[in-house]
């Protein structure tokens, strides 16, 4: 097992926030991880991450004025990285129950606490064969981003990538049939 | 033979899997099936005419292409069109949010127990692919002693073959606009006759195309049914003098008194010779009064001579009698024209005709006389078929009458015109259909031209490209599902292509027409592979005697 990189803070049925243990330390925009409930591993994309104090009510204060470099910043104030945390949101994709892979949404959410893993490329590679998981990342509006990102990461672990960015493009001309604009976009985000 | 041979032998690359073209979206037995293309398939690669199998649940389809048009998942696609100068958009949107439709009729349906005339249709989905070698060969056969090799399906690589015994049990007719290879397809199928059919072959050979040899495009000569079969084909001729100039061998030379010619085959060159109904009248009374003699006589007296001697009978107005003189010394021009023949042409060639021998008249330099043509074409045929009537009339429930014969006629409007086809034996035969063992073939580029009775009386259609909207209709005059048809018929190449369908085929089928004119389409034409291998037999028995 890899190591976890951060864990659920925060659970829902089709999200959970994660924070990492790493401050600023993200997984790139679009990966896909996982964490495990029992048997069931809930798979989901990295959307909106985000880095901020650890108590709502405190904002934090600029504080570097007299250094010259950043990272000096952080060694003379050690508290910060206290202060701060970094989180992101991950959109529930899928999930596995009895190793069998699911393109829709786990009997339960993601426990809190819960360890959080990124996927390996074959792992992704298996994920994103069929292309049903695009069906619910359409539906709701302004993840594109993601989408285009998510398409691109999995495409580099295909021997083909433009193959599969066909299919998905084919996949996606089809979903997004009565939204031209929309699509073209899309292509435009994910064309090799 | 190795296990690697063994397995190549049984599986020859023709049977390779049928390339899938889409799948069924709707449809109906009347009006035929929409396909949706699959996007890997590339609209440009698919074309009116092609045949195709449509795999249902439990029978096999065939059918065929007869339209492809582009259609689009939303409206909204057209009007803000996808970026389609972005290869890969223009990638990912064929066949997804823009697709091909192919609109496709199924005429038949294959099973286990053979094919009939479809009687539903597949369901939702089921997969449409071309049609592959082993379909055709169920629905159109295989070489052997009655099917014979016309072409390739449009696009196909397998052999297509035409059951000739059956083309000859009705008249068929080869229609096509100028150029398109009518002639060229009907020398292929009287080839095809003269070796399968079981059946004889007359051949009014108009422009002198079918005898000795004929002419390509560009020229360079072809060879004609004499020079392939010389021992079964006999060719007369109008014009001893051409022939000779173009160095051909014929072996008859075609007389004809005026004491054969009757006042009926005037009828049909009433036109021709700018006849009056006063003029054609006379014609009769002078065959009443002189019988046989009745030409030479007219040519013989002057008008008053014979004004007197009609007298008897009818009044005939001096004025008619010289109208008519201005016509009929038109006649004087042609030279195959004599008093008295010494030779009985029509009985020739009907002794030729019951010995199985085919016959071709060359009209040498009368190619453009309709005068000419007319009353050659009439008057041999209206002899024959009299002589076919007696024969069979007098022949015994169980005897079968005389060998069946085809009687091919190119520009047949000039004998089967609305106007005319009611007096002619042409007409007269294609009306009554085999009934006493004569067919026509008849060969025309204005089909529109022709007695819409007579058209529906032919078989069996071969028709190369027709743009004129009046000769498609009266082609595909009473077809079911004409309009598809029409769409192919009207996307036939300009030339070597065409349209069969009617009695001789279970279904209508666009093809590519063999090649005729080169030494190898010679050596297949005489002995295709199946004549060889039955020759081959034969030899085999004779060496070991079994
Ligand atoms: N089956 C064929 N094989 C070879 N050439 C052909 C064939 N059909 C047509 N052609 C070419 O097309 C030309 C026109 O064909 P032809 O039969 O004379 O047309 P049509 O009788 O309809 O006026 C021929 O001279 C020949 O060059
Ligand atoms: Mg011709």
């Amino acid at each position: 097992m890899p190591e976890h990189i951060g864990e659920v803070i925060a659970a829902a049925t089709t999200e959970f926030q994660v924070q990492v243990y790493e401050l600023h330390n993200t997984p790139p925009l679009g990966s896909l991880v996982k964490t495990a409930d029992g048997d069931v591993k809930i798979y989901a994309l990295v959307a909106a991450a985000e880095t901020g104090s650890i108590d709502p009510g405190r904002q934090p204060i600029a504080r570097g004025q007299e250094e010259t470099d950043e990272a000096d910043l952080f060694h003379h104030h050690p508290q910060l990285s206290q202060l701060l945390r970094t989180t992101f949101r991950a959109l529930v994709l899928g999930h596995t129950t009895q190793s069998l892979l699911r393109h829709y949404l786990p009997p339960r959410p993601a426990r809190v606490h819960g360890f959080v893993y990124l996927c390996p490329p074959e792992e992704i590679r298996e994920f994103s064969q069929p292309l049903d998981f695009l069906h619910p990342l359409i539906s709701v509006p302004g993840q594109d981003e993601i989408i285009a990102a998510f398409l691109r990461r999995a495409a580099s672990t295909y021997l083909e990538p433009e193959t599969f960015l066909l299919g998905a493009g084919k996949e996606l001309a089809i979903l997004l049939a009565d939204q031209p604009q929309r699509l073209n976009a899309l292509l435009k985000r994910i064309k090799p | 033979m190795t296990e690697e041979e063994f397995f190549l032998s049984s599986h020859p690359a023709s049977l390779e899997e049928p390339q899938r073209l889409g799948m069924v979206v709707s449809g109906s037995l009347s009006e035929g099936l929409e396909v949706k293309l699959d996007g890997s398939v590339s609209v440009e690669a698919v074309r009116s005419g092609r045949l195709v199998a449509v795999q249902g649940q439990n029978q096999r389809f065939l059918g065929q292409i007869t339209d492809v048009r582009l259609a689009a998942i939303d409206r909204l696609l057209t009007v803000t069109p996808p970026d389609v100068a972005d290869p890969f958009i223009a990638q990912v949107v064929t066949g997804t949010s823009t697709y091909g439709i192919l609109k496709v009729i199924q005429s038949l349906a294959l099973s286990s127990s053979g094919i009939e005339e479809a009687k539903t249709i597949p369901g939702h989905f089921s997969a449409v692919t071309e049609a592959s070698a082993a379909d055709v060969e169920m629905a159109y056969g295989t070489e052997d002693a009655r099917h014979f090799y016309i072409g390739n399906p449009l696009d196909m690589e397998v052999h297509l073959h035409l059951d000739l015994k059956r083309l000859v049990e009705r008249s068929s007719g080869v229609f096509g606009k100028s150029g398109t290879g009518k002639t060229f397809l009907t020398r292929i199928l009287l080839v095809g006759i003269l070796q399968k059919a079981d059946a004889v072959n007359l051949v009014f050979d108009m422009h002198d195309e079918y005898g000795w040899e004929g002419s390509q495009e560009g020229g360079a000569r072809v060879k004609g049914l004499k020079q392939l079969f010389p021992d079964q084909v006999a060719v007369f001729t109008l014009d001893e003098e051409s022939s000779r100039r173009r160095g051909v061998s014929t072996d008859f030379v075609v007389q004809i008194g005026y004491d054969e010619i009757e006042p009926e085959d005037m009828a049909t060159l009433r036109e021709t010779l700018n006849l009056t109904e006063r003029g054609l009248d006379a014609i009769y009374e002078l065959g009443e009064k002189y019988g046989r003699n009745w030409l030479n006589t007219f040519f013989q007296e002057d008008n008053r001579t014979l004004q007197e001697a009609l007298g008897e009978r009818a009044e005939v107005a001096i004025g008619t009698l010289r109208a008519l003189r201005l016509s009929l010394n038109r006649l004087k021009s042609l030279h195959f024209l004599v008093p008295h023949a010494q030779d009985d042409s029509v009985k020739r060639v009907l002794t030729l005709l019951d010995a199985r021998k085919n016959v071709v008249l060359e009209f040498g330099r009368y190619r453009d006389n309709s005068e000419a043509q007319v009353l050659v074409a009439n008057l041999l045929t209206r002899r024959i078929h009299e002589h076919y009537v007696k024969r069979k009339e007098s022949a015994r429930g169980d005897q079968e009458g005389p060998v069946p014969l085809v009687i091919t006629i190119e520009e047949a409007h000039k004998f089967l015109s609305p106007q005319v086809a009611s007096q002619t034996t042409f007409g007269t035969i294609a009306r009554e259909m085999r009934k006493y063992n004569v067919t026509l073939l008849v060969v025309d580029q204005r089909p529109s031209g022709i007695d819409p009775e007579v058209m529906s009386q032919i078989g069996t259609k071969l028709a190369c490209l027709l743009d004129n909207e009046a000769d498609i209709e009266a082609v595909l005059a009473g077809t079911p599902a004409k309009g598809e048809l029409k769409k192919v018929l009207s996307k036939l190449g300009s030339k070597q292509q065409a349209l069969v369908l009617g009695h001789a085929v279970p279904m209508p089928i666009a093809f590519d027409v063999r090649d005729y004119g080169t030494p190898q389409s010679y050596a297949e034409l005489g002995f295709g592979s199946w004549e060889l291998k039955q020759k081959a037999q034969s030899n085999i028995s004779d060496l070991y005697g079994d």
